[in-house]
């Protein structure tokens, strides 16, 4: 079962008069805990695709559908509820909110979005920080920790509330190789152990490799798909 | 919510410096208004208080057509006989009222047989007088065996700007001429007892005699009130009480005449003016939060595009990063509202304690500041109102924006 789904998506994004094509009638269906990765030069529309199966952003044409929902339809208020609950992001510069604990920015998707008790909410953090191997950083703050830990912890934020789909704009852009491959390697034990879908998008030759399906983008189409594992 | 606040708080106190700065200026401005509040009310309160338990009561009634003529001091619109009973009798079964003094108020020439000069005077009873304006005594200068008893018959306290003017003292004896209603002239020989103080005001400069010597001076067979001062059991019932007579007033036959100290003192446009005072400096203080928190609240908005974003990425409802950014807002507005309401009650417990005098008129005035708790909270709920309000735009400004957009913010 396609756990995405897009069917003839165009993106067009205008500016004054000119307008810019950044997705050319894109169709693709993902399977469920796929590791899919996105590959393709600057400008070639890897962004705008994550963003618009993100629920982010919505397509000028065609119809896309996340875990069996036309999320054409939602509002802001929709479709930040949609995304709460089915989307977890992992962004290139972490993002991780300054004023919280590693612990604290693990947790603050449940804060904000689910009613858990608190003791499940705690279980539900501390396990996904062992996870990703943050369990003794989990007291400092964001300013205090290298910026492969910051990524392992955005890991774990994409992960605390069970999502279907995990995002991750180029999650290893800012990361050196060994740390790259460190944030990869956690990414796909926990497609494995969560049943989570990963797409993230990458330059990095060496970083697709480690993706069941690669898609190549070029100036807003998809112009090959590799399949390296069955899935 | 209590995620909320917590975030809110961090947030507030990421840049220190700036958070500390902006809540100085707003903590200021509660400040400011506590202070100027508590020294304006206190000034104010001081000054009626003179005016009302010294000379004017807290309010007044007269005959129909008295007030308008009341620079003349007619003696032929009173109240007496039937009618006067009629008033008296009302004014006791009113529980909120707790004295009232019947008063005779006529001008006269007084003579220390080598000089003459014009004199306003009060005929009263003293005991119903002392109970109904009770600071009075304490505006008298010389010696008094008992408050009740400070004007006896052959007596009169003489203002001391008279004293001064006609060279007079204590034991001397003055001759009193006035007129009465009926045209006639009338003298009589007194004995200064003791000296008033001069207050502002109506009555701030009268001399007083007792009533038994005012009906033999102007020849009246019974007592022809003039005037009646009232002393209420609470100020602030004065409204009410005031309606309550002004209706009785009218259905009285003939009718009477009844005036708050407000309506008869000149210093009512003073204590108008300090009102005014009082909300200019409010103005001041919301000018200062509305101004402040706008500030650091867009400023804030601006510096956390990205942070927004990544928010709303992760499914932080609008409404939700809304309610974020108000609360940082009013949280400032509520931690600088404390702080400046803790400092200014200190300044006023300060000023208490090291006694602040000074000389307003010819009256040595003491004012001892204090801010009504009821003040307090309005302050307290003008500055977070302010805070919200404010904080609204920013916060509004940060829930409205695309996360996509913000995600990609530099």
């Amino acid at each position: 079962m396609s756990v995405v789904e897009l069917t003839n998506v165009t993106k067009v994004y205008q500016t004054g008069e000119v307008s810019v094509k950044a997705l050319k009638g894109v169709s693709l269906q993902l399977e469920k805990q796929s590791f899919v990765s996105f590959i393709g030069p600057s400008g070639s529309g890897k962004s705008t695709l994550l963003n618009l199966i993100g629920v982010l952003d919505k397509p000028t044409e065609g119809t896309i559908r996340v875990n069996g929902t036309d999320v054409n339809t939602f509002d802001r208020a929709a479709a930040a509820a949609f995304r709460g609950k089915t989307i977890g992001f992992v962004f290139q510069n972490f993002n991780l909110i300054p004023v919280l604990t590693v612990y604290e920015n693990v947790e603050y998707p449940l804060l904000m979005l689910d009613r858990l008790p608190s003791k499940e909410r705690r279980d539900r953090v501390l396990r996904l920080l062992e996870k990703v191997g943050m369990t003794d950083q989990k007291e400092k703050y964001p300013n205090q920790i290298s910026g492969g830990q910051k990524q392992r912890v955005a890991v774990a934020r994409a992960l605390v509330t069970n999502p279907q789909i995990v995002l991750a704009d180029e999650p290893t852009a800012n990361l050196d190789h060994v740390t790259a491959f460190k944030v990869i390697n956690i990414m796909h034990e926990m497609t494995n152990e969560l049943g989570t879908t990963f797409i993230f998008s990458t330059h990095d030759q060496k970083i697709v490799g480690e993706a069941d399906v690669i898609y190549t983008l070029e100036d807003g189409a998809i112009v090959n798909t590799e399949h390296r594992k069955a899935g | 919510m209590r995620n909320v606040i917590v975030i809110a708080l961090r947030n507030l106190f990421r840049n220190k410096r700036r958070t500390f700065l902006t809540s100085s200026l707003i903590a200021f401005g509660v400040i400011l208004v506590v202070v100027f509040g508590g020294l304006a009310i206190s000034f104010k309160s001081q000054m009626v208080g003179v005016l009302t338990n010294t000379a004017m009561g807290d309010l007044q009634i007269h005959g129909k057509g008295y007030v308008e003529s009341i620079d003349n001091l007619p003696l032929n619109l009173t109240l007496s006989g039937a009618e006067l009973a009629k008033v008296e009798t009302l004014l006791k079964d009113m529980p909120d009222i707790a004295a009232y003094s019947p008063r005779i108020k006529f001008g006269a020439m007084i003579s220390n047989y080598a000089q003459t000069s014009n004199v306003r005077l009060s005929a009263v009873y003293p005991e119903m007088e002392n109970h109904t304006v009770p600071e009075l005594v304490k505006r008298i200068k010389g010696h008094i065996t008992h408050p009740d008893t400070f004007v006896r018959p052959g007596e009169i306290l003489v203002p001391e700007n008279l004293m001064k003017g006609l060279s007079l003292h204590t034991g001397d004896e003055i001759v009193l001429v006035a007129t009465n209603k009926e045209g006639s002239v009338n003298a009589t020989t007194l004995r200064i007892a003791a000296v008033t103080e001069n207050v502002f005001g109506p009555s701030g400069k009268d001399g007083y005699i007792h009533m038994q010597d005012a009906l033999a001076l102007l020849r009246m067979d019974r007592p022809e009130i003039v005037e009646i001062a009232i002393h209420l059991q609470r100020f602030d019932k004065l409204s009410a009480v005031s309606s309550q007579l002004k209706k009785e007033a009218a259905a009285s036959q003939p009718p009477f005449e009844v005036h708050t100290w407000e309506q008869l003192s000149p210093f009512a446009s003073i204590a108008r003016i300090v009102d005014l005072l009082i909300i200019v400096v409010k103005f001041i203080l919301i000018s200062i939060v509305l101004v402040s928190i706008l500030n650091i609240m867009t400023m804030s908005v601006y510096e956390r595009i990205s942070e927004i974003g990544t928010i709303a990425a992760i499914g932080t409802p609008p409404r939700r990063i809304l309610s974020l950014f108000l609360v940082e807002g009013f949280a400032m507005g509520l931690l600088s509202t404390v702080a400046g309401i803790v400092i200014g009650i200190g300044i006023l417990w300060v000023m208490n304690v090291t006694k602040i005098e000074f000389t307003f008129g010819q009256m040595n005035v003491s004012l001892a500041p204090s801010i009504p708790a009821g003040e307090l909270v309005w302050i307290a709920i003008i500055v977070m109102l302010v805070s919200l309000f404010a904080g609204f735009q920013p916060a509004y400004k940060a829930s409205r924006m695309e996360p996509v957009n913000a995600l990609g913010h530099v």
